[in-house]
């Protein structure tokens, strides 16, 4: 039999566990788009973790320490990350030094994140010593500049809660709506499929059809009716989806969604060369517009949304898609209309053009279905 | 929560980070040296856990050592690193028994209690032979003044373990419950009657502890003294101990020896505020900086979010801050987690020194109905009877 672990009956009682159990501290102070950050690790976990006393003679000196910092640096460095909007913001070490805290000496980092933009999100990963120690935490405190004063944040890292966001600013609603918005415009202008999904469906605009021939339109107010009814639906139907989607009522697998998303560039395109709808094209604008605000949720989700201001980025998000849409049909409609009388218009723009849609939209579909690089 | 971050803060004033200037410069003192061949060996077997980590037999014995260690250094780093090398197993709902009964080991010295009486039990449903489950679960059963249920645990070890363990659970929980003379001369008759080779140094320290302890309660300075003196001649490294003997101390006026006894022992919390004690009492010149320092580490646990310091910081605001309203505040919240002599006691004393004698009610009725018997607490119990009356 194994002996006995009899102090099971003491174990609780006075000051049996009376040191402090393992914390380390972390300071991370925001200044625009940089991080500086504090980090005090106690030289007994590290020692505990890589292995300090080389001499071995159950003293760690500051000689010691020194010769081990790359690895500190390696270790701890690779245990944290920290996030401005979903990117990571690499880290570099300024300084090592050393500091006393109430329970021994720890080993302080000095370091500094640079993140490409002003962070909005900041999301935090935090996993140092989890794995060796679960009952290690780490405190945090975190300092951004707000309005009138700085803010500061305390936090607790455990395995459980190994990953936290904090939304900066989030007091200064407006400069947050426009930012929302600014990415709305971002992402529509960036996004080639959706622009081409609604170029396909917007090239006939000017046009009507005769005895299986493409004709330009009379008036003005004609092109004017079906963009509106073709944009309107679309929007609707993508303000729909990307609400639902956002709040998390309906949710599909990202693959399926871009890869339907490809799939209605294709059709949208095709439905130019050999026609099936005509003036009811704003029923395809709804219908496909519904997976394109999935695609558009999952963009913004991406940003890394902290609750209290999901609302706020969702409309703010949407209102920018709409006005970069409206951008390009501003563009659009005066050029094609310029355009619809001539042959050049019909022949190449309309048809090459919803070929070359078509084209792009297959590779796109194939792409993201199957999971693989057609053309870098 | 920002309260205890100005406390962190305040600490951190007291040190700024600085970069040593020689290279020999000694930052960290070791409990143990690597060299040490226990050391060297529990390295050895902990690398090879980290080639196979799902190795059950190797990880309960590392984690077993680690739970040793633990207690011996007062430091509960190992009981960190114990339950990481139990992880394999660690979130399991029905882990094997040996893992069960670490993992309620560890989820009780966190104060736990619940989950880890949920793990004992079952291990017992599995294997009612296990002593070292009805030993611990005894254990919490009279941390928490469940005291039938402890007797009910104690007794089911007569069979299964040597004859002082059993003795030893049993007078434990019998000499809070009413019976202390009983207990203590049953404990001590059994004690002597065991051959000196058959006890291993850890028993008879555990013994030896409890005589002292029942010893100091019953008033008997002198046995108390001479079974203090014999567990110290075991030359056991035991925070424990080391602990219960500075309270006696404490209690006789002799903070003397306090101080000699644990001045190289300010790691320990409960042994910092222990020589905090003692200095008060001389009124010495080192008092202001040992009392900083626990506030410190009291500040940083809350930061936490732990709760097992409950008992020490109740009694480090009652008589070294004297705020006995705060103390009285974090006396009754820790009583309503562990009901032990100290538990106790500190609801009376800060009830006391707060004059809000009122709140001590629902400690003097659970006295009453249970017969704890201690000098001390009698002491208290009349006192305020007389103000109450």
């Amino acid at each position: 039999m194994l002996r006995l672990i009899l102090w099971a009956a003491l174990l609780f009682s006075n000051a049996v566990y009376a040191h402090k159990p393992s914390d380390s501290y972390l300071t991370l102070d925001i200044q625009k788009t940089t991080i500086a950050g504090q980090w005090d690790i106690a030289v007994r976990d590290l020692e505990y973790a890589i292995g300090l006393d080389e001499n071995g003679d159950g003293e760690i000196s500051w000689g010691e320490l020194r010769a081990h910092h790359a690895d500190v640096a390696a270790y701890a460095l690779a245990r944290l990350r920290l996030y401005a909007d979903g990117e990571v913001c690499p880290i570099r070490i300024k300084q090592h030094l050393v500091d006393n805290h109430s329970d021994g000496a720890y080993a302080v980092i000095r370091f500094v994140a640079d993140c490409a933009n002003e962070p909005y999100v900041l999301a935090i990963n935090y996993n140092l010593f989890f794995d060796i120690d679960p009952q290690h935490r780490g405190l945090m405190r975190l300092t951004y500049p707000d309005k009138s004063a700085p803010v500061t944040q305390s936090v607790i890292f455990s395995p459980g809660q190994s990953t936290q966001k904090f939304n900066l600013n989030s007091t200064d609603l407006l400069r947050q709506f426009f930012d929302y918005a600014e990415m709305g415009i971002w992402h529509i202008s960036i996004g080639l499929d959706h622009i081409l999904f609604l170029l396909a469906l917007l090239l006939p605009s000017v046009l009507r059809r005769e005895e299986a021939q493409w004709q330009a339109v009379t008036q003005l107010r004609t092109a004017l009716w079906d963009v509106f009814k073709i944009v309107t639906a679309f929007t609707l139907a993508h303000s729909i989806t990307l609400s639902l989607a956002t709040l998390q009522v309906i949710s599909l697998p990202t693959r399926w969604v871009e890869s339907a998303i490809a799939f209605s560039i294709v059709l949208a395109a095709l439905n130019n060369i050999y026609p099936v709808f005509q003036r009811q094209r704003w029923i395809v604008a709804f219908i496909f517009g519904l997976i394109h605000g999935m695609g558009f949720a999952s963009a913004l989700l991406d940003l890394g949304l902290a609750g209290n201001s999901l609302w706020l980025a969702l409309v703010a998000f949407n209102v920018g898609v709409e006005t970069g849409q409206l951008a390009i049909v501003a563009v659009f409609v005066p050029l094609a209309y310029g355009l619809c009388r001539s042959v050049f218009y019909r022949r190449l723009v309309l048809a090459m053009g919803s070929l070359l849609i078509a084209a792009m939209g297959f590779v796109w579909f194939l792409e993201r279905s199957f999971d693989m690089k057609l053309f870098v | 929560m920002l309260g205890s971050m100005a406390n962190l803060g305040s600490q951190n004033a007291m040190a700024a980070p600085f970069v040593p200037s020689d290279e020999s410069q000694i930052l960290e003192k070791l409990q143990t040296t690597p060299n040490n061949p226990a050391t060297r060996e529990l390295r050895h077997k902990r690398a090879q856990l980290l080639v196979q980590p799902d190795n059950l037999p190797l990880a309960v014995q590392v984690a077993r050592r680690y739970i040793g260690q633990a207690r011996a250094e007062a430091d509960p780093r190992y009981l960190g690193y114990a339950q990481g090398v139990l992880a394999p197993w660690w979130k399991m709902e029905r882990p094997p028994s040996q893992v069960l009964v670490l993992r309620a080991i560890i989820n009780q010295s966190n104060h736990n209690f619940k989950d880890a009486l949920a793990d004992l039990s079952l291990v017992l449903r599995r294997e009612p032979n296990n002593a070292q489950a009805w030993l611990t679960r005894a254990s919490i059963f009279r941390v928490v003044g469940s005291y039938q249920k402890a007797s009910h645990d104690c007794l089911k070890l007569l069979r299964l373990t040597n004859e002082i363990i059993s003795a030893n659970c049993i007078s434990g929980v019998a000499g809070q419950n009413g019976k202390l003379l009983e207990s203590y001369n049953l404990l001590l008759g059994v004690f002597k009657k065991s051959p000196a080779t058959g006890l291993s140094p850890d028993e008879k320290l555990w013994v030896l502890i409890d005589l002292a302890e029942m010893a100091a309660r019953a008033g008997r300075k002198q046995a108390a003294e001479t079974h203090y003196q014999a567990a110290l001649a075991l030359n056991i490294q035991d925070s424990y101990l080391l602990g219960a003997y500075s309270d006696f101390l404490l209690d006789q006026g002799r903070p003397e020896e306090v101080i000699s006894l644990l001045k190289d022992k300010v790691r320990a919390d409960g042994l910092l505020l222990r020589l905090a004690l003692a200095e008060q009492q001389l009124n010495l010149p080192s008092l202001p900086t040992h009392v900083a320092a626990l506030g410190a580490r009291f500040g940083a646990s809350r930061l936490r979010g732990d709760i097992v310091h409950r008992r020490e910081e109740a009694r480090f605001t009652l008589v070294l801050l004297k705020n006995p309203q705060r103390a009285l505040k974090l006396a009754q919240e820790n009583w309503m987690v562990q009901r032990e002599l100290w538990d106790a006691r500190l609801v009376l004393e800060a009830a006391i020194a707060a004059q809000r004698y009122s709140e001590a009610r629902g400690v003097l009725a659970w006295l009453a109905e249970n017969h704890l018997e201690d000098i001390h607490i009698e002491r208290h119990v009349q006192l305020l009877n007389s103000v109450t009356l």
